[in-house]
């Protein structure tokens, strides 16, 4: 480190100049960190569906419920493990424009859910209150930080589809429990209540389902035992389309479509023309100190000395700058998406993480190789002379 | 007085030196013009998407059209209302009555309506849409007159027949007019293609609502009643008259109120994001600035410090490095903000709709104001980017600056 001196007076010979340069590669990268979540929210959890999950749903529109019967027909199809079933509830929390804005809430059976989605981490002492009050309701760790909400307290939903069977479109859930996930990925939105209370409770649509969640005991056959399925039902009044988890995550991402692409298409042309701004000013500060280069070298620096010194200033500035900025866009990102609650997934991926150092070591080389390279070429007489 | 236009006639040299001197700072300057370009087009650019996406809203919104949904619901898609409130509501005051199809010549201007959403697949992905599926009386084309066939012909109450919006049929496969789709339990025959002066309902299907009851299991229940006004005014004694009526569970909106709601998550994501994007971006922008206007004091620091010698004085040296700095920006911003009207303006899309939970189809929408907030944002940044280098070069002390090389 005998030459830290020489790098360090580099950096600050024009002060300024290092600042700004070193300010716009963080802004730079904390841009970054937001285009790698906001890519992974439009994506709305393509990349985290479980392959052995197929969803059944009505065929014509995902909107129209299924017969609760359905599940032991299709419990009895080769191939499948186990089924649940999942309903739209639609509850408004608070007011209509707070209130559950992005969050999922829906009747389900206790056991069979949390069997179906392992990821959602639910302590066992809060899976047995769960199970032993009708009334009651679990919730993701985001929503419950979202509205500060406690186990024990009582949650007033005001429905918007179903009433219950006095006429009241209140209806009130204990809250016992809050589940964490178990990958970043894991939508922690969701509101979670119990099926047989609901459908008991409420004045009209008894018996029916949103749609099916199923386990198939091979990945491999999930083509085949969604046929089978859909077969089953063929010419009923509702004929159903079963597809993989990720085939309803993908085509939700396509629903979005281009608005979803052209958001992170901007936010990555933003990101690169930054990086070319930034090594712009980085090479041309190289340039204008050639001929103290040349004094290096007629002082008996050899070239490949010159040309680590060169490319260590330009390195250093980007491992500064794009660290501070990865570091303050997870900080970032980490703190909840720009949009108050309309995604519910958002973070900074640990792939893009890793994308992001290689793309700050990019930088540093790239920015400090072509005046590096010309200035370990340099003659000394041309050098000096420049001045 | 003469010391004022002393000190004009003084800022004007120093700055037409500075301006025409631009040229020898060529790479930097441009890599100004471009950063700002960018972020103005940009920030347009993400904006004229909402812009865009509310035009589409508020032109469905007509302030005489008042939107009858069940108490409690907030969207067309949860509401339910059984067919027994729907005469109680087409025969309260305030409603505007004319000549309907099929209803005689003295029929409310009213529109019981179905709101069902079906799967078909979009054009550009080939994957399945939520497609709007919209059932309606007779007296829906009376209140909403904007609706104009362009092809084909109108559906036959009774029959299994749609019309298809202009901005539907473009965006989705398999809703040219002739072809046939299966939807719920029935066949249905696309005879017609309408506009709608780009409001909402291009997106949509029509079809007769008395037919898509028993098709999706409906019963004889409607989600919406739509009713045309005697007059904005009337809304009142309307809302009134429903809202007090023991037999009626119901709530009464303003459609253009309806529809300025129905955006709001999407709104809110482009807002939120647009507004992470430009933030970001002016930042980094105002960085990119301050480097050139350093760079430009730096490399004029010989010529400053001579007019400083010959008198000039702080002030207008100040005055000549932002008006450098405003030029470059107000030049960028002036690409960046018609690069995205070029680039972005009408350009038609279509995306999901979380709050009916269906496609909408839009297009962008570059408006003069939008340009202009665009070009507001680049004056802000070239003066933000050249204040502090301004404020260096009229301290520069004039001997020190005169020796430099």
């Amino acid at each position: 480190m005998k030459y830290w001196p020489i790098l360090w007076g580099n950096l600050k010979r024009r002060k300024a100049r290092t600042f700004f340069t070193l300010l716009s590669i963080v802004v730079a990268f904390i841009l970054f960190a937001y285009l790698a979540a906001v890519k992974v929210a439009f994506r709305a959890g393509v990349d985290v569906a479980g392959a052995d999950r197929l969803f059944t749903t009505q065929k014509t529109a995902i909107i129209l419920p299924l017969p609760k019967r359905y599940q032991e027909e299709i419990a009895r199809v080769p191939g499948v493990a186990a089924v649940t079933h999942m309903s739209w509830f639609g509850g408004i929390y608070q007011n209509p424009n707070k209130g559950f804005q992005g969050v999922m809430q829906s009747p389900v059976d206790p056991e069979d859910y949390l069997a179906m989605y392992p990821e959602l981490l639910l302590p066992a002492e809060q899976k047995a209150a769960w199970l032993a009050d009708r009334e009651a309701a679990i919730v993701g760790r985001k929503t419950a930080d979202r509205y500060g909400w406690q186990v024990g307290d009582r949650i007033p939903v005001q429905a918007s589809i179903y009433r219950k069977k006095d006429g009241s479109a209140l209806w009130e859930f204990n809250l016992v429990g809050i589940y964490d996930g178990a990958e970043k990925g894991t939508d922690t939105t969701q509101f979670l209540f119990r099926y047989d209370y609901f459908d008991e409770a409420r004045q009209y649509g008894r018996g029916i389902v949103g749609w099916y969640v199923v386990r198939i005991d091979d990945p491999s056959q999930a083509a085949e035992v969604g046929k089978r399925i859909d077969t089953l039902f063929e010419n009923s009044s509702n004929e159903t389309k079963t597809v993989t988890e990720k085939a309803l995550a993908q085509s939700f991402a396509d629903q979005i479509g281009d608005i979803g692409a052209i958001i992170t298409w901007v936010l990555a042309a933003v990101f690169f023309t930054m990086l070319l701004v930034a090594g712009n000013t980085m090479a041309q500060s190289v340039r204008e100190r050639t001929n103290e280069l040349g004094v290096l070298k007629s002082l008996g620096f050899p070239d490949r000395g010159v040309l680590g010194l060169v490319l260590a200033e330009s390195c250093l500035l980007a491992i500064l700058g794009g660290g501070l900025g990865l570091v303050l866009g997870a900080l970032a990102t980490g703190a909840g998406d720009p949009t108050g609650g309309f995604l519910p997934i958002f973070y900074f991926p640990t792939n893009d993480v890793i994308l992001g150092i290689v793309f700050v070591l990019l930088l540093g080389f790239v920015a400090g190789t072509l005046p590096a390279v010309s200035a370990m070429r340099l003659k000394i007489v041309d050098a000096l002379r420049r001045g | 007085m003469a010391s004022v236009s002393n000190w004009f006639s003084q800022v004007s040299a120093v700055t037409t030196t500075a301006v025409r001197t631009i040229p020898q700072r060529r790479g930097s300057s441009l890599a100004t013009i471009a950063g700002i370009a960018g972020v103005v087009a940009v920030f347009v650019a993400v904006l004229s998407i909402g812009e865009g996406f509310r035009k589409t809203l508020r032109a469905a919104g007509s302030p005489d059209n008042a939107m009858v949904l069940r108490a409690g619901s907030d969207s067309e898609m949860m509401s339910v209302m059984l067919g027994d409130s729907i005469e109680i509501i087409a025969q309260a005051p305030g409603v505007a009555r004319g000549a309907v199809e099929t209803q005689g010549p003295d029929a409310p201007f009213s529109s019981a309506e179905l709101f069902v959403i079906v799967d078909q697949p979009k054009r550009t992905t080939g994957g399945a849409a939520n497609v709007p599926l919209r059932g309606v009386s007779p007296g829906a084309f009376a209140t909403r007159p904007e609706l104009k066939m362009i092809a084909g012909r109108k559906f036959e109450f009774g029959k299994s027949e749609v019309i298809v919006g202009e901005g539907a049929r473009k965006q989705f496969s398999g809703l040219e007019l002739g072809t046939t789709q299966k939807w719920g339990v029935n066949e249905w025959t696309v005879v017609g293609i309408f506009s709608a002066g780009g409001a909402l309902w291009e997106s949509e299907i029509w079809t007769d609502a008395r037919v898509l009851q028993p098709a999706f299991q409906r019963g004889n229940s409607f989600q919406t009643v739509i009713a045309k006004l005697e007059s904005p005014a009337a809304f009142d004694t309307f809302n009134d008259a429903l809202t007090t009526d023991p037999r009626l569970d119901v709530q009464v909106m303003r459609e253009s109120d309806y529809f300025a709601n129905q955006g709001r998550t999407l709104n809110g994501i482009i807002r939120g994001l647009g507004l992470v994007i430009s933030v970001l971006m002016g930042i980094g922008a105002i960085f990119g600035a301050l480097n050139t206007m350093y760079n430009a004091v730096a490399s004029r620091t010989r010529e400053i410090a001579t007019l400083r010698a010959l008198g000039f004085g702080a002030g207008a040296v100040v005055v000549s490095v932002l008006a450098e700095a405003v030029l470059l920006a107000l030049v960028g911003g002036a690409i960046g903000a018609v690069g995205a009207w070029i680039f972005f303006d009408g350009f038609r899309t279509s995306t999901l709709n979380w709050d009916s939970f269906s496609q909408v189809t839009f297009a962008f929408d570059v408006t003069a104001p939008l340009m202009i907030q665009g070009a507001v944002l680049a004056l802000a940044l070239g003066l933000v980017g050249g204040l502090l280098p301004a404020i260096r070069a009229a301290r520069l002390p004039v001997t020190a600056a005169l020796r430099e090389a």
